[in-house]
Parts: structure tokens; C-alpha cells; sequence
């Protein structure tokens, strides 16, 4: 029975905020107590932007993820797609993709405006992918796991299909994508006492532009606010006037388009193409998501959450490399440990939920 | 139109394959006023709504609505919601992880953008002057039932709201929050705001409404204004005598069922969804709980059968103290339940009929001693053959058969085990005069044969028919046991309305 | 006889083993095709001078044996639990790994031995299913998150295990289980897949767990009020899946003669689901078909072989096999169908009011 204290007023917080409260706590509480206890690497801010710089993409790719998760779907071809428009991005700044070379010839173009190209070319085929399968699961009303696993299967193949070999971009235009920015007031000294300043790359620009961008869709705009009645109750979402269809298709054509810019900006990172990029990219960014607060289950989820989630996983495995548990598997077994707590947490907070619902 | 009426309907039908739902059924609704649709089961309530909200195209008849000259045609909840027309629905549709305000305005906003302060302060405005104890900023789900109710009906008057449905709006709250929602309604018919009000519970209609239009199988008995209408004459209406001219069933005498030992008896029995209550049942009785649906005749035998967590309460079987927490307790125990809601708790819908009939002995026999398809196969034919069951095979799966045929299989399913005691919630719901009549009669047949049955039915003549001693339930406690003489039409309808009768 | 014919073709017809039969079918026809001798089998002779049968047929078979397996535990999980376990090919690595680390520790390797690897790994990869059916089953997780654990580190589970090192196992026995018993001309996974077939067999006739695990899955509520734990048949599933696991990767590891964690049987978990949902078996629980899921995963190896005889190059295989299962499941997908049904009904209706005409 329903007794009157229900009537109370609550705090109004969201289960949106409340995981994404958890996740950011734990994380800063993890960073502090990794200062106390081994101090050293994790007091230079170099610690954080080299994570920052290794994992720029994961924080676009987790972004799109956690927009469809919201939705109440899944996209697990997001690691392929990053992983295919990386070996295109690549392969035009080589010049091994001809189509290209000759545009650039007939139009006199200078050598840069390949970067152009990739950059088109990134956002086209994330696009892409992005339409095929929403359109497939959205009006079709095929399974979302199945489609996005052909979708990864696709990207895969398609990789070595396109070329055999790992590409290397031209080490000319690698320096103009490359280019780090140096904040000399958060550099540390190194052994000989010269200050080397803290380097961020570009992509982790991108990528933080494009938590603002996500975050302000899904907070701001009417389309991001129908993704969550979208995936809070798909049926009540149909009675409130909101198009489902529609919803549904857009989340999956903006994962695929952050795969996309993802893709470019592990291309920047790297500078090479090789089949086995971004390998379980997806998983990774399944993870960080739910450890950012969002439900697979749909309707509770927040971007700002997500990039801490990314954060909080890099730093569990900078934490294990640092405290001397060297042996490779660690990373992972603790990673999984860490994601095991999070689940039961957010079970825990769902039954809460669920029992205020009778 | 006449001045002060908001909405018209006139000659109304709708037909379904197999039956006429609405046959030319008028509804008036006034401004400012709160008028109630009530009936039982099948009587057409839902489908009137349905119609009047354009989920179901009408078959016949005109829709006349204020403010518009011509008679209009509903086509969607959407063209319903621009004549004016808001619904807010028992199954609250509205997203529980959003907050309030969201769900005050999602869907309905111009511009591709959200301005939350400007809605928060609107919604909160809003909430404020209806009385409604929520905040914009609050998730949806921290809010009880009955605030999430009243935040589907702040969000339906907000639009240009002349007509307010609302369908089963009481049936998950407490009183408490009844009175929280009678107070909105009050202040919203202040307003001018014309409400309909479907429910099935008396008292709340007294408390509430100024006119009552009767449905009974699909037809109009009358509409009323309260204060003229006694609760007896209105269940009577209700409920009505069936016109059907069913052959006459033989039942025991209520001398005869004193006699009887006692085969199942619980004392204080309660469940997380059921009061406490006492009951018995002899050896070969039929009794039934009686009471208007919501009246608490369910969850009773819910908890006898341990469907709903058991929370307190002595239970002996033949005079021996069992213990039931689970419907495998009860089942071991010889009790058998066909429950209420066929579809969400009776039948495995992509099973076969062979299947769904064996389940139940199945289960007691225990995982490792399946029914060999040929031993299955001989259970599924007789049980088909000896009930008339009407299926292609007994391999038809069976979500294909009709409502009367599903039934039956799952009456096979609990037959099979050859219980004790029989539990029957609303066995005849939805299903037509002639399978009604074949179960009631083998009701009889199973008591003669030793078996002891309860029967819930909303069809009061069907329980005079079929049993020896009536319970009779009123807003979720028993209010009257009726046996022998007191077994007429009017015993039972004074003793459900509470006015005068005899009860306890 | 021609009743039980025209019983066959009935039951074919509304049949969810239409797509995967219609899968195979193409591919055969296709390959016969292409190669009249596709798939002619021949007799030769091993380095152990054992007569072996051979050929592309053969391979297929032998080749999706892991695949079946676990395809056949993944049919139940998603049957009971309405989701899918995507940590099969990480399980299969552990249970590799306490196989291997087992047939290590001891002297020799001899048969007792080996068999008492095999119960361990089997316990072992029933626990890793117990705690991935109760994350499920009493948690109310989703299957694929509830899973995401182990997926993301039980491969690492199995590096730890065999304490860092890829190790080696030599042994007649080995490989026996791996390739071919002296004097049997049949490669034994395929043996191993036709004994656990019969295992299941068995087991769905001696037992209740497929009416129940599809009652569970079906409608759960219906058959809680029918005595049956639900919460027991889902962990069931789970387990029983977890001991396909530990079979798959006793193959695995048999077939190589070393236990790699990385690469053993990886990506299995999503041809393992690509299997079930070919088998026309829905992906949200419910009604199952076993047999349907074990042509799925023959019909996803007989388009790789094909596609291998067609020399495109292992790696883009993925690419092809997308473009399949994406023409499966759309030709699957109850909007095409009832689409599909409406244009039936409309040209049969037209047609009738053509004839209607030509009668006038």
C-alpha cells in the first residue's frame, strides 16, 4: 500500500542527475585518492590531458552511444565505422584512394585541401551507416543489435576490402592535424628541471565542442528532449504527440555521424590506418556510458556523465598500471570489476525507482 | 446547441466482429459538470470513450461539440484534443523518467528549441492554481500515482479544454489521494470544464458527480441526475436481469451446504494487495465473492492462492494447516485458479492447446517427469472433446482460438489436475451466452462430483445460478454472506450498495 | 504417404526454419553452380596414416562445430531471458584456459586426466553462467549488459589463469578431441556436436525445461501462476549455456594444441546470436527452435567456406556475411512482412475482380 509520506516533497533531483552525480564523485574521489597514494604521474596535469589525448574519439563515439542508448536502442557498429573512416581519412591524405587525386588535379587544388576531403568523406560515410540502419530499425523495426552488428561486420570488411595494407598518412599533412596546443602555465618540470608544457591534441577539442553540442541538444532542443520520452516509455511518447519513428531514426543518424568525426579524430591521433583500429570500440564505449549513468534500458542518461564514464575508465586503468599490478590483465579484470559495481548500483537505484511506481 | 452543453452524442453504435458494443447510445454533457458513465464489464463504456476520442471510427451516429455548427468526425486523439476533447487514461501515459513540467509540454510546443525556465514557471504557475502538490522540477516517477494522475489531467485542461475524460481515474489510489484528485475535479468544473468521470465505484459517483448515464451490453439505460437516483436502483440498472432466457440450472439447497465438512478454510488471510478476511468453503459447496469490480473480490482470491506476496493469515486444507506463499504451494495443495485476466496471466499465447492444457499437471508432476507427447496428446483430446473446446488441432497455438475457447483450455489446464478446490475469477468474461452456460453447468457438475468451487462473476444472476453462499465485498472488506432465501437479485444489490439490506 | 507429404510441406511453410533452410539451399545451389564438385567428399589419408574424410562439406560440418554449441546454449538464454549473452566467446577462453592449465599441472597427460580438465572447465563455466543468470535473473539486468562484464574481462580471467603465457598441449588424446580419433574417418567435433545434440535431445524429452523455458519466456506472469520459477529456469539457461561454453572451448583449444586468450574463438558470441536470430528464433524470448539455430550457424559457415572457395580473402568476409544477414532480417522483419502480406492480399483481390469481369 501506498502510505502518505510518498506525498512528500522530494529533492528534484532526476535519475539522470543522480547517476551522473555518482559517476563525476567517483571519479574526482578516484583522481584524489590516486594523488595521495602514488602522487608522481597523477599530479601533473599531463596525466589528464594524455588520457584526454588518447581517448578523444572514445568520449565522440561513447556520445553517439549514449544518445541512442537514451533512446532505448543500441549501436554496436560504432567502432567499425571509426575504424573504416580512419583508413579512408588516410588513404586520401596518401593519395591511395585516385578519385581524390584527380579532383585535387582538375581543380588545382593545394595538397591540404585533402584534410577537406577526409573530413567530408569521414562525416559522408558516418552519415551513412547512420541513415542504412536507422532507417532499418526505426521504420522497419528490425533489431537494433542485429542491424549495427552487420554494421560492424560491414565497416570491418569493407577496411581491408578497401586496402590490404596498414597506411601511414604523409608525415606533411600528419603535422598540420597533429598539432598539439601547448599551455605552458599547466606544464611540469622534467628530470632536468625544464618546464615542459601540458599538450592537448585538436581532437580533444572536437571532442569536448561536441560534448557542449550533445549536451545542449539533448538538454535544449525539442528533438533531444522527445529521445528521452522516446525511451522512458515509447507508448506514452506516441500519446504525448511525439513522432517515434522519427526520433528513433535521428539518434541513429547522429551516432552514425559522431562515429564519423570519431573516426577523423582517431585518424588525427594516429595517423594510420590499420585494420585493427578502434577494436572493441564499441564495448569501450558501451561501458563508459553506463558507467556515465545512462540505461541501456532507455530514458536516463546525460553526456557529461559519459565523458567522466570515459574518464573514470582511463583512470581505473592508469590507477592499475601505476600501483604495480603490471601483470596486462589487470587493466581489464578491474575494469570489469568496476563495471560490475556500477551495474548493481544502477539496479539497485532502477528497483528504487521501480517500487515508487508500485 | 443549446446553451451550456458541451458535447452531444447521438445514435452511437459500433459493432465488433461478433458483437454490437454500442447499439444507438445518446450522451449529453453539460458545461461545469460532472457526469459519470458507468457499468459493468462489456457494457460499453470504454468503447463510447473510444469513439468519442477517435481511437474507433464510429459506425453510426453524430458527434456535435460546442463552438462547431456541423457534427463533427474524430479521427485520431489528436483532432479530438483540437475540438477540445482531452482523455487522461487508468494507464497513466505520460514518461516517468521526464520531470513534471516535460511532461506537461513535451509534444506540444512550437520551435525546435525547449526554454526551461519559461516552462518550469509556466507549469509551476499551472500546478499552483489547480492545487496540484508537485514541482515542475521533480521526476515524474517520485511522484505517487495520484499526483501523476493529476499532473495527465493539469497537462490535458491546459490546452483549450472543454471536455475532460476521465477513465478509471481512482482505481490505484488510496483515499486520501481520491479526495486530493475530487478536489482538482471540483475546481475544474468551477472552471466550466465539462468531465466525464468512468468508474465503477459507487460511493465516489455520489461524492462527486451531478449526473450518471447508465450502460448496460452495449445499450443506454438512462442518464440521471444523483440526487434522484438511489444506489440500490443504480446497481440494479447496472448489473440488470439477464434478458437471455438461459435454461434453468438446478442448485443445491442452502440447508444442504451447512452440512458439508469444511474442505478449505482461512483465517485472517492478507496479501501485499488484499485486507485481512476470514473464509471457508465445505466439501462439493460453490460460493462466490461478489461486489463490484475494484471492490477488492480479486485480490481475496489471489491470496488464497498465493498469486499475491502472502503477508499474514492461517490457512488449513481438510482440517490440516498448510502453508501457502507461492501458486505452487497452493497448487500441491489441490488448489486450482483460473484468474481474471486471461491474456496477462492465463494463457502462453505462442503455445499450443496441447501445451497450455498439460501446463499446470505438468508443473506438479515436477521437471523431471515429463507428459509423453502421446499421454499429452490423449489429455489435450479428451479435455477438447469433453469441453467442446473448438480448435483446429490441439497443436493451433492458442492466442489463435477465440476469448470462450482460450478459456476453456485454461479451465482443462487446472481440470487436468484434478484439484480440490476450484477457483473461477470471472470464467465467463467476454465470452458468449452459450460457453457461459456450458461452464456454469459444469461448475455444478464438478461440486456434485465433490469438488469445492469459488466463482467470481460481475454478472450477479449468474452467481444466484451456480452458488450456495454469496460473499459480498464492498470497497475491499466482505460486507455480507448471503445464503439460502437471502440469495435474490435485491439481498444482493442492497447489501453491494451499503444502503439499508442486511448486511453484516 | 501423401498425407504425411503434404503435412511436411504445411509445416514447412508457416515454418521459422524456412530462412535458414532457404539460406542453405541458396548456398548449395549457388556453389553447385559454381563448382559442380563444391562439395564432393574424398577419402584420404592423414599424417598419422588414418583414413579421413575430406572436402568442403567436411569443413563446413567440422568447422561450425564451436558455433552450433554455443549457438544451442544461446538459443535457450534467449529464449528464457529475452536477451543475449555476448560473453560466450570469453567463457569459452576461461574454460580453455582451466583445460589447459589442468592437463599442465599434473605428469602425463593421459585420458582420466583429460576428462577430469573437462569436468573442471565445466564447473568452472557453469559458475561464470551462474553469475551472469543471477545478475539477470534476480537483478532484473539486461542480458547483454548483465554480460558486458564478462565480455570485457574474461579474456583477461584467462591470460591470469594460464599466468601470462599462451601454453602448448601435445597429446595423442588432444588431439583426438581436436581433429580426428584413429580409425574414425569423421573429424571428432563434428562427433562432439552430434553427441550434444543427442544431449539436448535427451534432455528436452526427459525432462520439462523446453516448456518451461519457453512458458518463462513467453509470458512470465502466466507462468509464475502456474508454479513455475522463473527466476530458476532463466539462471538455468544460463548455466546450461555456460556448459556449452566449456565445450566450445575444449574444441578450441583441442583443434590448435595451445590456448591463445586473444584469439580464441573471438567474435564467436556475435555469430553465436547472428545463428539464433537466422534460426528465425525471435531475439525477445519466447517459442524456440533449437534445430533453428543449429541450421543458422551451419548456413553463417557455409557462407564463409564459400566465400573462402570464392578466394576472397579471410579479413573481408565480414563484409559480405553483412550484407546477408541485413537481406535476412529485413526479409524477417514484421513490417516487410505484413507489407509483403498486404500486396498479397490487394493483387489477389484484384485478380478476383478480373475474373469476376471475364465471368460477367
Amino acid at each position: 500500500m501506498e502510505e502518505k509520506g510518498k506525498l512528500r516533497r522530494r529533492e528534484p533531483i532526476t535519475d539522470t542527475q543522480l547517476l551522473m552525480t555518482i559517476t563525476i564523485c567517483i571519479f574526482v574521489g578516484m583522481y584524489a585518492l590516486a594523488i595521495l597514494i602514488w602522487g608522481g604521474g597523477f599530479k601533473k596535469p599531463q596525466m589528464l590531458f594524455d588520457m584526454l589525448n588518447d581517448n578523444a574519439y572514445l568520449i565522440i563515439i561513447s556520445c553517439g552511444l549514449t544518445i541512442v542508448m537514451i533512446t532505448g536502442s543500441i549501436d554496436i557498429s560504432v567502432g567499425g565505422v571509426t575504424a573504416l573512416v580512419a583508413m579512408v581519412g588516410v588513404m586520401i591524405l596518401n593519395g591511395n584512394l585516385h578519385l581524390f587525386d584527380g579532383i585535387i588535379a582538375a581543380w588545382g587544388l593545394s595538397e591540404s585541401f585533402r584534410i577537406v576531403f577526409a573530413l567530408l568523406m569521414s562525416l559522408l560515410i558516418g552519415l551513412a551507416f547512420g541513415f542504412v540502419q536507422g532507417y532499418l530499425i526505426a521504420h522497419l523495426e528490425i533489431q537494433p543489435f542485429i542491424i549495427t552488428l552487420a554494421g560492424m561486420f560491414f565497416a570491418r570488411g569493407m577496411i581491408t576490402i578497401i586496402s590490404v595494407d596498414p597506411q601511414k598518412g604523409p608525415q606533411a599533412l600528419m603535422d598540420i592535424l597533429q598539432k598539439r596546443i601547448e599551455m605552458p602555465w599547466l606544464g611540469s618540470p622534467n628530470k632536468k628541471g625544464v618546464i615542459i608544457p601540458a599538450r592537448m591534441e585538436i581532437g580533444v577539442v572536437i571532442a569536448l565542442v561536441l560534448v557542449v553540442l550533445v549536451y545542449l541538444l539533448l538538454r535544449k532542443t525539442r528533438l533531444g528532449r522527445s529521445f528521452y520520452a522516446v525511451g522512458g516509455n515509447r507508448q506514452s511518447a506516441l500519446m504525448l504527440g511525439i513522432n517515434v519513428r522519427h526520433s528513433r531514426f535521428m539518434a541513429h543518424l547522429l551516432c552514425g555521424l559522431l562515429s564519423g568525426i570519431a573516426g577523423f579524430v582517431f585518424m588525427m591521433h594516429t595517423g594510420a590506418g590499420n585494420a585493427t583500429n578502434a577494436t572493441a570500440a564499441e564495448m569501450n564505449a558501451i561501458a563508459s556510458s553506463i558507467i556515465g549513468g545512462t540505461l541501456l534500458t532507455g530514458g536516463v542518461g546525460n553526456v557529461i556523465g559519459t565523458f567522466f564514464g570515459v574518464l573514470t575508465l582511463s583512470t581505473i586503468k592508469s590507477i592499475v598500471t601505476t600501483s604495480g599490478l603490471r601483470d596486462p590483465w589487470w587493466q581489464s579484470i578491474t575494469t570489469g570489476a568496476m563495471l560490475c559495481f556500477f551495474i548493481l548500483l544502477q539496479s539497485v537505484v532502477l528497483m528504487r525507482k521501480n517500487r515508487g511506481k508500485k | 446547441m443549446k446553451d451550456g452543453i458541451v458535447l452531444t452524442m447521438r445514435g452511437i453504435c459500433k459493432r465488433f466482429p461478433g458483437v454490437m458494443a454500442l447499439d444507438r447510445v445518446d450522451f449529453t454533457l453539460r458545461k461545469g459538470e460532472i457526469h459519470a458513465l458507468m457499468g459493468e464489464n462489456g457494457a460499453g463504456k470504454s468503447t463510447l470513450i473510444k469513439v468519442l476520442t477517435g481511437v474507433y471510427a464510429k459506425d453510426a451516429g453524430e458527434i456535435h461539440v460546442d463552438g462547431v455548427d456541423e457534427a463533427i468526425s474524430i479521427r485520431s486523439p489528436q483532432e479530438a484534443q483540437s475540438y477540445g476533447i482531452s482523455t487522461v487514461y487508468q494507464e497513466i501515459s505520460l514518461c516517468p523518467n521526464l520531470t513534471v513540467a516535460e511532461n506537461m509540454f513535451i509534444g506540444r510546443t512550437e520551435g525546435k528549441t525547449v526554454n526551461w525556465k519559461a516552462m518550469e514557471k509556466r507549469a509551476g504557475e499551472l500546478l499552483d492554481s489547480l492545487g496540484i502538490p508537485a514541482r515542475p522540477r521533480q521526476q515524474l516517477s517520485s511522484c505517487s500515482l495520484a499526483v501523476q494522475q493529476m499532473v495527465a489531467i493539469a497537462r490535458a485542461v491546459d490546452t483549450d479544454c472543454k471536455v475532460l475524460i476521465l477513465d478509471e481515474p481512482t482505481s490505484s489510489l488510496d483515499d486520501k489521494e481520491v479526495a486530493m484528485l475530487f478536489r482538482l475535479m471540483r475546481d475544474l468544473k468551477e472552471r466550466g470544464v465539462g468531465i466525464i468521470f468512468v468508474t465503477h465505484f459507487l460511493e465516489q459517483v455520489y461524492e462527486v458527480s451531478n449526473r450518471i448515464t447508465v450502460l448496460r451490453n452495449g445499450n443506454l439505460v438512462g442518464e440521471f441526475e444523483v440526487d434522484k437516483l438511489p444506489q440500490v436502483q443504480l446497481v440494479a440498472m447496472m448489473i440488470g436481469r439477464e434478458l437471455q432466457n438461459l435454461s434453468v440450472i438446478k442448485k443445491e439447497s442452502g440447508a444442504a451446504s451447512a452440512l458439508r465438512e469444511v474442505r478449505y478454510e482461512a483465517k485472517q488471510l492478507s496479501s501485499t494487495e488484499s485486507r485481512p478476511f476470514d473464509f471457508y468453503i465445505g466439501k462439493g459447496e460453490v460460493n462466490g465473492f461478489t461486489g463490484l469490480l475494484g471492490s477488492g473480490r480479486s485480490e481475496s482470491v489471489r491470496a488464497i492462492f498465493g498469486a499475491d506476496p502472502v503477508t499474514g493469515g492461517e490457512v488449513t486444507m481438510d482440517g490440516k494447516k498448510i502453508r501457502v506463499a507461492k501458486p505452487l504451494d497452493a497448487m500441491k495443495n489441490g488448489i486450482a485458479y483460473l484468474p481474471e485476466d486471461r491474456k496477462r496471466d492465463g494463457i502462453i499465447a505462442e503455445l499450443s492447446v496441447r501445451d497450455n492444457i498439460i501446463l499446470a499437471l505438468q508443473v506438479l508432476r515436477g521437471m523431471g517427469h515429463p507428459i509423453s507427447r502421446a499421454k499429452a496428446e490423449e489429455f489435450a483430446d479428451e479435455y477438447i472433446e469433453a469441453l467442446g473446446i473448438k480448435t483446429a488441432s490441439s497443436d493451433t497455438p492458442i492466442g489463435s482460438l477465440s476469448g470462450g475457447n482460450q478459456q476453456k483450455v485454461i479451465l482443462a489446464r487446472w481440470l487436468l489436475t484434478h484439484p480440490k478446490y476450484l477457483i473461477l475469477d470471472e470464467p465467463t468474461r467476454g465470452i458468449d451466452v452459450g460457453t457461459k452456460t456450458e461452464i456454469q453447468r459444469l461448475v455444478l457438475k464438478l461440486a456434485e462430483e465433490g469438488m469445492s468451487v469459488t466463482f467470481i462473476s460481475s454478472e450477479i444472476e449468474e452467481m444466484l445460478r451456480t452458488c450456495s453462499r454469496l460473499i459480498v465485498m464492498r470497497d475491499r472488506n466482505i460486507v455480507g454472506q448471503l445464503t439460502g432465501d437471502e440469495l435474490t437479485q435485491s439481498h444482493v444489490m442492497h447489501t453491494i450498495a451499503g444502503g439499508g439490506g442486511d448486511n453484516e | 504417404m501423401n498425407k504425411r507429404k503434404s503435412k511436411a510441406i504445411g509445416i514447412l511453410k508457416n515454418s521459422q526454419l524456412l530462412v535458414p533452410l532457404i539460406a542453405i539451399l541458396l548456398l548449395v545451389v549457388f556453389n553447385l553452380i559454381r563448382d559442380p564438385g563444391f562439395f564432393s567428399v574424398g577419402l584420404t589419408t592423414n599424417n598419422n596414416g588414418d583414413p579421413v574424410l575430406q572436402g568442403n562439406l567436411i569443413s563446413i560440418l567440422n568447422g561450425a562445430s564451436e558455433l552450433v554449441i554455443l549457438s544451442m546454449g544461446m538459443t535457450l538464454v534467449t529464449a528464457a531471458s529475452g536477451g543475449q549473452d555476448i560473453s560466450v566467446g570469453a567463457l569459452a577462453a576461461i574454460a580453455g584456459s582451466v583445460f589447459v592449465k589442468v592437463l599442465k599441472s599434473g605428469g602425463g597427460i593421459s585420458a582420466p586426466v583429460v576428462l577430469g580438465a573437462f569436468l573442471l572447465c565445466c564447473a568452472v563455466a557453469m559458475a561464470f553462467g551462474a553469475f551472469n543468470g543471477s545478475l539477470v535473473a534476480l537483478f532484473n539486468i539486461q542480458p547483454m549488459i548483465a554480460t558486458l562484464i564478462l565480455f570485457t574481462c574474461g579474456r583477461s580471467i584467462a591470460y591470469w589463469i594460464n599466468g601470462g603465457a599462451t601454453p602448448t598441449v601435445s597429446s595423442p588424446i588432444i588431439n583426438a578431441i581436436g581433429s580426428f580419433i584413429p580409425g574414425i574417418p569423421i573429424p571428432t567435433p563434428i562427433l562432439i556436436v552430434i553427441l550434444m545434440g543427442i544431449l539436448f535431445a535427451l534432455l528436452f524429452r526427459f525432462t520439462t525445461l523446453s516448456l518451461y523455458i519457453q512458458s518463462v519466456g513467453i509470458n512470465q506472469s502466466a507462468a509464475r501462476l502456474n508454479g513455475i520459477n522463473s527466476v530458476g529456469i532463466k539462471l538455468l539457461s544460463f548455466v546450461i549455456l555456460g556448459a556449452c561454453c566449456a565445450v566450445a572451448g575444449m574444441i578450441g583449444v583441442s583443434r590448435l594444441g595451445l590456448i591463445n586468450h586473444e584469439t580464441l574463438l573471438i567474435n564467436i558470441e556475435m555469430d553465436a546470436i547472428l545463428a539464433v536470430a537466422i534460426g528465425g528464433n525471435n531475439l525477445g524470448g519466447g517459442k524456440f527452435k533449437m534445430i533453428g539455430s543449429v541450421l543458422g550457424a551451419y548456413a553463417i559457415q557455409a557462407l564463409t567456406i564459400t566465400l573462402y572457395a570464392m578466394k576472397v580473402p579471410s579479413t573481408d568476409v565480414k563484409a559480405y556475411k553483412a550484407v546477408v544477414i541485413v537481406l535476412l532480417v529485413v526479409m524477417g522483419s514484421p513490417v516487410v512482412k505484413e507489407a509483403a502480406g498486404r500486396l498479397g492480399t490487394r493483387l489477389r483481390a484484384s485478380r478476383r475482380v478480373g475474373a469476376g469481369k471475364g465471368a460477367a
